[in-house]
């Protein structure tokens, strides 16, 4: 399956502490672009370029997402570092998504 | 409403749901693409609504279907339909998709969300599988998270935009609202926007929990209005459907054996095929005896049986059986008949009425017992069970089923007893037995209080059981009373010896009347022989006198001869002329005489 990614950040894979993280959307709908703007302005000010990010497009990939465990959208899983976390809505709460992403303690 | 040009109301397209019960009342299912709302509280069988309806459009129709599970893993749910008999994970693989719609404990919030993406991986998956059918089972789960009645209110119409734009032939959304809608009043608007609203209930009554679903709301279509009994059976929920109003059973004229003959006698011929019997009696009056013996009877002509025992094991009463000549193991054997011992603490009325029917419907019967049926109102109330009893007994004459029930009844009036489940006004015949106390004895005594459109015995008979099977004796009554047992057979050998003598004066009698008879025979005899005397005596007077008569013609002819003299009477005139003529060729002395002897002759 060829996956519509939008690569942000660290093109580095070998980059060690580097965050992978996956951005479940719906395209243009509000609070998805309320999520990838707020996420991108996280990476910006917490993780620089350490991170690798690919968004999905769930109306394209919707049998992806499925397969992914995907209920809701907008949703970011965390793949690594461990343990791996997911957190749903528009990441509009900043602390919370920092938290989930190991960032803060 | 629609209406046809005719102006006969026309429903909106329906789609069944294969739920027992649910189709009559519902007037044909769910509608069809549309949205249906299952509301009520925990555990009161929503979820088993939907997926029933799931399954039995994947086994009878080949549709499949989406389960969308907000408030159970899918896991859960196939492993708590484990119960029933529907092959969940056969179907699992091609017919029907369950998608985990839960969050994950560990999922964090961060702000708002919405289902665009889920909808979207419905759609995916709808086209990918042909669903005709889509669940959303507890949506209130996942949007309660949105903390923003707004939103949800929004999401809940994202959903059914999304469902008028994807046509499904059904979709099924439930929550948990209950009726008094106090608890989430945000959801209490779900139910104008969607076109079909089934409310389920569960509470707890004496001890048992009860299920009861109406339909509340149902656009265009008539529907059977009130609550109805739900239960859960083997093969899922049943809904008792509403009582046709119009009975339409049809009467059998045949008959078939009560059980033995002398009871078929009473009963005027046996029981009606299809026919309802009631036996009721206090404990020990042999209402299992009689059960277990039109049970033997109907397993002798071969006909598929069920003896349905609440509270006995199935091979206690056979063994119970076999002490008084009834023999049922070669029927089990032979699978002619089928036993079933049920309990009945703690399990609702509703819930034996499905074991029935599922037990009717894999043994098909043709007849049947329940014994006691009476036991059904142990728990869950008698309202329940009454209403249970009245069922069963209709639902057996809608399939034909010989039926013989047994109720206990604790006092010994036959007016007072099964008045606890009613089910003697239902009955077609009842049969009451009883112990009368007597002369220091108890005995059986069976009346037959009713028998419709049989002509029946009024009589009271005394029930015997020996190792030959149960019997019945004449009773008598003396003085009022009515005779049994000991004095039944005091009363029979005093009848005997009153035969006997009877029998002895007769035969005197008869023997003194034949005698006199001989008698008269032998007098007649004597008489017939006097009589013959006299016939042959007069005969033989009779003859003298003609001789004598003969020979004084003859005498006569001899002498006209002599006299040459016409014969008497040719002569019509001058006869005594002739006469004097021939007196003068004679011309003796003698003819003096002659001629004076012959003047009468003369003129």
């Amino acid at each position: 399956m060829v996956r519509k990614t939008r690569d942000r950040g660290a093109a580095d894979p070998a980059a060690a502490a580097a965050v992978v993280m996956v951005l479940y959307i719906t395209d243009s709908g509000p609070n998805s672009v309320r999520a990838v703007a707020n996420l991108e302005a996280i990476c910006k000010e917490h993780l620089k370029d350490n991170f690798r990010l690919e968004i999905i497009d769930v109306l394209e990939y919707p049998l992806r997402a499925l397969a992914d465990g995907i209920v809701v959208t907008p949703s970011l899983a965390k793949l690594s570092p461990s343990p791996a976390t997911t957190v749903v809505g528009n990441l509009s709460d900043k602390v919370g998504v920092l938290r989930a992403l190991g960032i803060v303690e | 409403m629609t209406e046809t040009k005719k102006g006969i109301p026309q429903h909106p397209p329906k789609i069944a749901t294969g739920i027992q019960g649910f189709d009559e009342l519902s007037h044909g299912g769910l509608p069809r693409n549309r949205i249906s709302l299952l509301k009520g509280g925990p555990g009161s069988g929503k979820t088993v609504f939907a997926l029933q309806s799931l399954v039995n459009a994947a086994r009878q129709r080949d549709e499949s279907g989406i389960f969308v599970a907000f408030e159970e893993r899918p896991q859960q749910i196939v492993a708590n339909a484990a119960g029933f008999n529907w092959d969940l994970p056969a179907l699992l693989k091609s017919k029907i998709f369950f998608m985990d719609a839960q969050l994950s404990p560990d999922v964090v919030q961060s702000g708002e969300f919405d289902l665009r993406g889920m909808l979207a991986m419905l759609k995916a998956k709808k086209e990918e599988i042909g669903a005709q059918w889509i669940v959303f089972d507890g949506i209130d789960v996942l949007l309660t998270l949105l903390q923003n009645p707004k939103s949800e209110i929004r999401e809940i119409y994202r959903i059914r935009d999304w469902l008028a734009q994807n046509e499904v032939d059904a979709a099924v959304i439930t929550a948990k609202i209950d009726s008094r809608g106090a608890e989430i009043a945000n959801y209490g608007f779900l139910q104008f926007m969607v076109d079909c609203v089934i409310g389920f209930e569960s509470r707890l009554e004496c001890g048992v929990s009860l299920h009861r679903v109406q339909v509340t709301k149902y656009r265009g279509s008539a529907f059977a209005k009130g609550e109805y009994p739900v239960s859960f059976g083997p093969g899922g929920m049943e809904i008792a459907p509403p009582e046709p109003t119009e009975i339409k059973q049809v009467a059998s004229g045949e008959r078939v054996s009560a059980g033995f003959e002398r009871l078929d006698t009473m009963l005027g011929g046996g029981l009606f095929r299809g026919s309802s019997t009631l036996i009721t009696g206090v404990p020990g009056t042999s209402k299992t005896t009689l059960s277990g013996k039109f049970v033997e009877a109907a397993c002798r002509r071969g006909e598929r049986t069920l003896f349905v025992s609440f509270d006995e094991g199935a091979d206690r009463i056979v063994r119970n059986l076999t002490s008084v000549g009834i023999q049922l193991k070669p029927f089990l054997k032979s699978g002619v008949l089928r036993m079933y011992s049920g309990r009945t603490e703690s399990v609702a009325a509703e819930d034996h009425l499905v074991t029935l029917k599922a037990l009717i419907r894999e043994h098909q019967p043709r007849c049947m017992v329940i014994d006691p049926l009476s036991a059904i109102a142990k728990a869950g109330g008698l309202a329940a069970a009454r209403s249970v009893a009245n069922r069963f007994i209709y639902t057996a004459k809608g399939e034909k089923i010989t039926v013989v029930v047994t109720a206990i009844n604790e006092g010994d009036q036959p007016e007072t007893e099964a008045t606890d489940l009613q089910i003697s006004t239902i009955a077609d015949t009842w049969i009451h037995l009883s112990y009368l106390i007597r002369g220091g004895e108890r005995n059986r005594a069976l009346t037959i209080i009713k028998s419709r459109g049989t002509s029946h015995s009024n009589q009271v008979r005394e029930l015997i059981l020996s190792d030959a099977g149960p019997m019945l004796a004449d009773v008598y009554t003396a003085g009022g009373e009515v005779l049994m047992g000991t004095l039944r057979w005091e009363k029979e050998d005093e009848e005997r010896a009153k035969a006997i003598q009877r029998r002895a004066a007769f035969d005197q009698q008869r023997a003194s009347l034949e005698l006199a008879e001989a008698d008269t025979r032998a007098r007649i005899k004597a008489l017939e022989h006097d009589l013959e005397r006299q016939r042959v005596e007069l005969a033989t007077y009779s003859s003298d006198d003609q001789a004598r008569m003969v020979s004084s013609s003859d005498r006569e002819k001899v002498l006209r001869r002599i006299r040459s003299a016409d014969p008497a009477g040719r002569a019509a005139n001058g006869g005594v002329a002739s006469l004097e003529k021939r007196h003068d060729s004679n011309g003796s002395g003698k003819s003096g005489k002659k001629n004076k002897a012959e003047t009468p002759d003369g003129p």
